[in-house]
């Protein structure tokens, strides 16, 4: 196991990096371009495929291109960010990213506890682990499927529910606006739960055992421990995981788009943006603008989430 | 005493629900894939089928389902994919770790803002990029974007090169090698065990990617795994027992992974989610 505190602190390792003279004085020029060398290819390529896009999408964003045009012909100033305040069928998509946001807190809720739970010796413990993290690994198409089959009506959910003698609750999972988003948040619980929960575990690894006997023979219980030990050891890891949250919670494509498409009321912020700018509407002006305010949303969430838990180390040894 | 052990029930209670919660979905659609047509309709989700090594399902699905294309393009893409990412990465890599060069802060700003635009967001502009590259429906669209935008892989290499001691290079440049040498000699061997963590999760990403094959290939022979499981909506709309199959299908190269390399996936993931 990788000791987590040191993986997880990359930035300072790269820009701490000693200022030291190589072994032998290279021949000046040699050294300027050397580097370049290797670097070209990597910065094209980060040009092309990331700064290039973002700065055209702001320049779209202010235009009513429709994508065909060889260039975008009227500018229309801010009108394409006031539209999606405005529009009937764009507003209603951020409500959605409610129920994903929620449903990621549960996710870290459930990892947390599965974290804590499997840090201390279990029989089977590396079967539970392992069964608990396999969603993270499947193909999100597969996973849409199982699923839409699960959620059939008449289906293994309905099934089990009968069994359990709560059939009353059956009803239609994807069908129902007043559901869908709950059925597809709890099938984005499903998928996700397993990689922060092997996280959580990770870091509660990598804090020393040495404490956890310490804790002992102060007599700490096992709430204490995690209240003093194991909390402060994933502070990291857990605010991490947040913003990984609430940024993965804005940007959700994959289950609603393979399950419903968007329909009955599952429409996401990426969906519309989506089938805005490249499906049938042709709006890139207004897919643009709406993919900018997502993209500068989550820059405000990553810079408050700085803000709050500064990249320091923790250091419990 | 008697709450210690009430305590204990309770933890492996909640670990046994989890387990079920987690693999029941699973164990319907392989069950639902093992019947035939007549026999799904006529039976419940937890019925067991007829015959346990009905291959009928699996059958159609691969071979009316596109699945032997989608299997081919996905391993092109993905062997092209890798094996640039890892030439790419260890090269910008090593620039960034074992030179000084003025612009170097500037370099590495530039890599660590990109990690905070999520690419969905600028698939709208990026699209037309690789339009006008006439990269469009073409096995090379794909390949461009995961070379393009595969920052995570570029931070895994530096972390690792800088735990091998620079006494390295420089004997080998009182040798007399130079710099290229010195990273295809040198550096590069001794990457295998970041280039080995690059290629686990890089290659479960490239597998399981579904938007960029999705929105830059939207031609049936391009299908990869993920598109052409995605087209069985379509043509097998009613058939839940042929989806059901396709889906097993390509749920299991993932499980023979993962039981075969546990640790290291673990692992993979760790360094790879927190950069």
């Amino acid at each position: 196991m990788t000791n987590v505190t040191e993986t997880t602190t990359p930035v300072p390792a790269i820009t701490a990096q000693k200022k030291k003279p190589s072994a032998r004085p290279a021949g000046r020029r040699d050294r300027k371009i050397t580097p370049w060398l290797f670097l070209i290819v990597p910065l094209a390529l980060l040009g092309l495929f990331t700064y290039l896009p973002a700065a055209n999408m702001l320049y779209y964003s202010f235009t009513t291109w429709n994508g065909f045009e060889a260039t975008p012909k009227e500018f229309v100033g801010l009108d394409n960010y006031a539209a999606i305040f405005t529009r009937d069928d764009i507003l209603p998509v951020f409500l959605v990213s409610v129920y994903y946001i929620g449903a990621s807190f549960l996710q870290m809720a459930i990892a947390l506890y599965f974290a804590t739970l499997l840090s201390f010796s279990t029989w089977f413990q590396n079967l539970f682990k392992g069964i608990l993290f396999f969603p993270s690994l499947i193909n999100g198409v597969a996973i849409g499927f199982v699923f839409l089959y699960l959620f059939q009506p008449n289906g293994t959910l309905d099934g089990v529910l009968g069994v359990l003698g709560l059939g009353d609750l059956s009803q239609q999972w994807l069908g129902d606006p007043g559901v869908v988003n709950y059925s597809l948040a709890a099938t984005s619980v499903w998928r996700y739960t397993g990689l922060n929960f092997v996280l959580f575990l990770g870091a509660i690894q990598s804090i020393p055992k040495e404490l956890y006997e310490a804790a002992d023979l102060d007599g700490a219980n096992r709430w204490q421990q995690f209240r003093f030990i194991i909390a402060p050891g994933i502070k990291r890891i857990i605010s991490l995981s947040f913003i990984l949250a609430i940024s993965g919670s804005l940007a959700v494509f994959e289950i609603p788009f393979i399950m419903t498409g968007g329909a009955n009321g599952s429409m996401t912020f990426v969906i519309k943006t989506v089938t805005l700018g490249l499906g049938v509407f042709h709006k890139v002006g207004l897919a643009s603008a709406m993919a900018v305010v997502l993209l500068i949303i989550v820059l405000l969430v990553t810079a408050l989430q700085r803000r709050l838990v500064p990249d320091d180390k923790v250091d419990l040894s | 005493m008697t709450s210690r052990i009430l305590l204990t029930f309770l933890k492996y209670l909640s670990l046994v629900v989890a387990s079920v919660i987690t693999l029941l979905p699973l164990g319907v659609v392989l069950i639902a894939s093992l019947k035939s047509k007549n026999e799904f309709s006529n039976s419940g989700p937890f019925d067991l089928p007829v015959n346990l090594f009905n291959a009928e399902n699996f059958v159609t699905a691969f071979v009316k389902g596109n699945m032997v294309q989608g299997l081919i393009n996905t391993s092109f893409i993905l062997v092209i994919s890798l094996a640039g990412t890892i030439i790419i990465g260890t090269m910008t890599a090593y620039a960034i770790d074992r030179f000084n060069f003025r612009a170097k802060k500037l370099v590495l700003a530039l890599f660590l803002i990109a990690t905070l635009v999520p690419g969905v967001t600028t698939q709208v502009a990026t699209f037309q990029i690789v339009n006008n590259l006439g990269l469009f429906n073409t096995l090379a669209a794909p390949i461009v974007l995961f070379l393009g935008t595969d920052i995570v892989s570029i931070y895994i290499f530096v972390q690792f090169m800088s735990s091998i001691p620079k006494s390295l290079d420089e004997a080998a440049m009182l040798d007399g090698a130079n710099r290229w040498t010195i990273y295809w000699r040198v550096i590069l061997p001794l990457l295998k065990p970041a280039i080995a963590t690059v290629v686990i999760i890089r290659g479960i990403a490239i597998y399981n990617e579904f938007y960029i094959p999705f929105l830059y290939m939207p031609s049936q022979k391009l299908g990869t795994i993920s598109t052409s499981l995605f087209r069985f909506k379509g043509p097998f709309g009613a058939q839940w027992e042929v989806i059901a199959a396709g889906t097993i299908l390509v749920i299991i190269p993932t499980l023979i992974l993962f039981l075969f390399l546990q640790k290291y996936i673990y692992n993979g993931f760790i360094s790879g989610a927190t950069k």
